[in-house]
């Protein structure tokens, strides 16, 4: 599925579906650096569902609102061609291709949604390429910034996600307060953070580039500034900022990420070179606990 | 003595809240003037406020209806005002403080205080004229559900100057919504007004049902209720069964805020995805019990323009129940996002597709009540072919959205914004101004100007895809919704369009209100004398306009579908015999309702500003007026039999005159 997501548009021949290239194309003229210009495998096949998708239901919604539009002036009370019926109320035979045209298409639809709702899991692991093992990034949504921690370089970075090119993206994702949504949209799809919770989201850009992402699920007054970037940066690269990060900068430990954990908006991008060792579970379990929302009085009326 | 309210409650200074606190003062001193300059206090208090009578009771749910879609119309002007500004550097006019309230109040009131009087109040006018029934099944419990609902309404409009409102979105997610996250009244205002109010709800959904199940006319068979009465019965059920989970839901969060309980809280165990699952097993039945309905008003549009019976209307009575049930097994798509896995993304996605059967089934019978019709473009039939275009391209858009994958890319973006709004605009908001249209002149007894009608409709049907076909753009370059501020410059000149959108949007409303203006003024020239002005198929059109309290002089006796279109086709054949006209029994007035409304509003903000004394007071006064009412010695009027003939014999000339005109 994954690898011949995009054949799925371009080899087809239905009219439908070229009438629906010609408009993706046109759209996606006008959306670059969007969910429909996508820059890595798992962007790329969400989008040529979600195209394949919008193809099938055109096929007949476009005939549909055409005999709409159709019956309505052609049957129009002042066109004396027009044959009337005025008793006309039921057809077996129309019933049946009423019934049977909405039918069809979800069927189709249905299987698009059972093999797409598994092939493209957010928990399920991309396939590894030699030379490019999965990468381990554990992320942590707080108010309203977003702390990525890199278990195994040992470090981490806050607003700012730095990530070999090429290779497969391990996502654990957490919420140390409110509900939040991790979201690259040039990468693929979303995957809330949720306090107490752990949920996987797999991703992978394919070439170096920088490419944003942000929350997407409404997380009170700072939600418009909970902004990241993901810097993709080709191997050797990655292994010389990981060096340098890891030469500079505080370290997190429960103090500091206390500290982060209080509310602030529009943080700049920094590293910290070391991170307490677990902080990741000790933030999902609570044994850190959750952020401290507003301090008191900040509010009107409270 | 006033628990947490002081003087700092008012935000004395932020100017929008003040400027627009004092327009909304002086709009309602201003009308208060005016009844009483004009000594109509009697009749406001007699006909309207205390009247039991479900046309007026549906007359003032739709008035409140409207009241609110302004407000909330008001809301979504500044919110696209902002966003189009706020690009780049610019923090726009709106801190996020305010901005994040005016989103939530958006969506409340636009759903909760909007939509649902506008439905609801269509649905209390139309459903017993169309049964052939002289009221409800209970009267003075409608008013009350009503009066609840004005008090929900209310309080959310109080909260604009008093305290805060929730801003947390129309749906308060925990744990943002908890005290740790949310110290403020905001979202307190939000629960009490959304409890109140849905306890009004609720009380309409019991009246309807067992109206429709019990109170029909002689031979009105279930088989023989227009399709309105369908769609009502399947919406009012929708409410029987999901609104008591709204305020289970809601009673829940209220424990966690009020009693330090932990139900959807981060700490002791609390889960907040429970809430967001609760939460949409109500929301998800909601948006049909909004849009059955108004498939019904097109119905009956549909059937009336085009002088035909509806086609297939057995098919859309089940495809109608169809999307009954099937509503309460989609609610997971709401939050695919959650990472439920593949089998639980599927199986919900494949549900939610399959309501789009009953929903197809429903737009094709549609384009064949046209066929081989006499299709006359009147100002309704233009808002249900706008509805048609509207409606099936944000249904198409919704079944991409129960796609899973493509979900993960367009969820929570301007995308889904779009989607909902193409759904619930061109479903909901169309249909309530097409019944508004339609029912207008048996409410009244005039119709509304037609060259203004339709003038409103293109500015309506333009205004609506200008502002949200660049949601749509927007959504696909990966713009979330609720952002305060925006970062990306490229997405400036679409922020701009759909602004643009919103003037053309404001020059419909206006419009609408300069037509019901005119109307008024020309009313006599408008004026409708034969109850018929659409040569109509249903049993309302066969009452004067407006109807007497009592709605039939005598009760028609009903022999099939399209039940009016079959007695005008049988008089012409032969004259009907002459009437026996007797004595009529109507329920009496009563001030329960507005009692009850007072009491609840009170009761509420008692309970957000913890103002302990006022809510007990507020719950005994509730109560005595329960028993006051419990103990009344006489509950119905009696309209003479001569009444009753004079009233019908007016009717029945206006007819004559019409046929011997034509």
């Amino acid at each position: 599925m994954r690898a011949e997501g995009p054949k799925g548009v371009a080899g087809s021949r239905t009219p439908g579906r070229l009438a629906l290239a010609a408009a993706a194309v046109a759209l996606a003229a006008g959306c670059s650096k969007g969910v429909l210009d996508p820059a890595g495998p798992v962007g790329r096949d969400e989008a040529s569902i979600t195209l394949n998708a919008l193809a099938i239901m055109l096929a007949v919604v476009i005939p549909t609102l055409l005999a709409a539009l159709g019956f309505a002036v052609w049957f129009r009370a002042g066109n004396h061609r027009a044959r009337r019926r005025p008793d006309f109320a039921y057809s077996g035979r129309i019933e049946l291709v009423v019934w049977s045209i909405p039918l069809l298409v979800i069927l189709f639809l249905g299987g698009l949604i059972w093999v797409g709702s598994h092939s493209l899991d957010p928990a399920r692991p991309l396939p590894e390429r030699p030379g490019a093992p999965t990468e381990e990034i554990q992320v942590v949504a707080l108010d309203w910034k977003w702390l990525f921690i890199y278990p195994r370089e040992g470090l981490a970075s806050v607003n700012e996600v730095v990530v070999p090119a090429g290779a497969p993206l391990r996502f654990q994702i957490t919420s140390a307060s409110v509900m939040n949504a991790f979201f690259v949209p040039r990468l693929g799809g979303m995957i809330y953070a949720m306090n107490g919770m752990r949920t996987t989201l797999h991703l992978q850009a394919d070439a170096p580039g920088a490419f944003e992402g942000r929350s997407a699920q409404f997380s009170g007054d700072g939600f418009a500034d909970m902004r990241f970037t993901v810097r993709s940066v080709p191997p050797a690269e990655f292994a010389r900022w990981a060096a340098g990060a890891r030469a500079a900068g505080p370290t997190l430990d429960a103090a500091a990420y206390a500290a982060l954990a209080r509310q602030s908006r529009g943080v700049a991008p920094f590293t910290y070179r070391g991170v307490q060792p677990g902080l990741f579970e000790q933030v999902l379990s609570q044994a850190l606990p959750p952020g401290p929302g507003p301090a008191a009085g900040q509010h009107g009326g409270s | 003595m006033l628990g947490k309210l002081t003087w700092e409650a008012v935000p004395w200074n932020q100017p929008i809240p003040l400027i627009a606190a004092a327009l909304v003062l002086a709009a309602t001193l201003g009308a208060l003037a005016f009844v009483t300059a004009t000594g109509r206090w009697t009749y406001l208090w007699r006909e309207w406020i205390t009247s039991v009578d479900h046309k007026r009771i549906g007359v003032m749910y739709v008035l409140l209806g409207l009241a609110m879609l302004l407000r909330g119309f008001i809301d979504a002007v500044m919110m696209r005002s902002q966003q189009a500004l706020a690009v780049g550097h610019s923090a726009g006019y709106l801190p996020p403080e305010h901005y994040d309230q005016i989103f939530s109040a958006h969506g409340t009131i636009m759903i909760l205080f909007g939509a649902m009087p506008l439905v609801v109040g269509l649905m209390n006018f139309v459903v017993p004229l169309q049964l052939g029934v002289r009221d409800v099944a209970f009267p003075t419990f409608n008013s009350t559900g009503f009066w609840l609902t004005a008090a929900g309404a209310l309080l959310v409009n109080v909260s604009l100057v008093v305290g805060e409102f929730a801003r947390t979105g129309w749906l308060p997610y925990p744990p943002l919504s908890e005290t740790a996250y949310s110290p403020g009244v905001g979202v307190d205002y939000y629960l009490w007004a959304v409890q109140i109010a849905g306890l009004g709800s609720l009380i309409n959904g019991i009246n309807l049902t067992t109206t429709i199940l019990k109170v029909r006319a002689p031979g009105m068979g279930y088989l023989r209720m227009p399709m309105f009465c369908w769609t009502a019965l399947a919406s009012s059920l929708l409410i029987i069964a999901a609104f008591p989970v709204l305020t289970a839901t809601l009673a829940m969060l209220g424990l966690d805020r009020y009693a330090g309980f932990h139900f959807f809280t981060n700490e002791a165990g609390g889960n907040q995805m429970m809430f967001v699952n609760l939460v949409w097993a109500w929301g998800h039945p909601e948006v049909y019990i909004l849009v059955l309905p108004a498939f019904g008003i097109f119905s009956e549009i549909f059937s009336t323009f085009s002088g035909k019976p509806l086609f297939g209307y057995r098919s859309m009575v089940a495809a109608t129940l169809f999307i009954c049930v099937v509503s309460f097994m989609v609610w997971l798509h709401h939050f695919f996002t959650m990472g439920g896995g593949g089998d639980v993304n599927a199986a919900f996605g494949i549900a939610t597709s399959i309501i789009a059967v009953g929903t197809g089934v429903k737009v094709y019978n549609w384009i064949f009540t046209m066929y081989g019709g006499e299709v006359r473009f009147e100002t309704p039939m233009l808002w249900a072919l706008g509805f048609v275009f509207t409606f099936v391209i944000g249904g198409m858009t919704g079944v991409l959205l129960a796609v899973p994958p493509a979900d993960f890319l367009l969820h929570n973006s301007l995308f889904l914004v779009a989607h909902f709004h193409n759904v619930i605009v061109g479903g909901v908001v169309f249909g309530v101004f097409a019944g508004i249209e339609y029912w207008f002149p048996k409410a009244f007894g005039f119709r509304l100007h037609e060259r203004l009608g339709k003038a409103a409709f293109w500015l309506a049907f333009t205004g609506f895809w200008v502002t949200f076909t660049p949601l749509y753009a927007l959504g696909l370059m990966g713009m979330t919704r609720r952002l305060q501020h925006v970062d990306v410059p490229e997405w400036r000149p679409w922020l701009y369009v759909s602004a643009a959108g919103v003037v053309i949007l404001a020059a419909g409303a206006l419009v609408q209100a300069v037509q019901l203006v005119v109307s008024i003024r020309r009313r006599e020239a408008l004026r409708d004398v034969t109850g018929d002005p659409w040569n109509g198929r249903s049993l309302e059109w066969s009452t004067p306009s407006p109807p007497p309290a009592f709605n039939f002089a005598v009760l028609p006796q009903v022999q099939g579908l399209d039940a009016h279109w079959r007695a005008k086709q049988a008089h012409l054949a032969q004259p009907a015999d002459k009437p026996r006209y007797e004595p009529i029994a109507t329920p009496r007035n009563t001030a329960t309702g507005v009692v009850v409304g007072v009491f609840a509003t009170l009761m509420g903000f008692a309970v957000i500003w913890h103002i302990w004394w006022l809510l007990a007071a507020g719950f005994v006064g509730a109560y005595a007026t329960f028993v006051v009412f419990a103990w009344r010695d006489r509950d119905e009027d009696e309209i003479p039999a001569r009444e009753v003939a004079r009233i019908d014999r007016a009717r029945l000339a206006g007819l004559r005159a019409r046929e011997t005109r034509a």
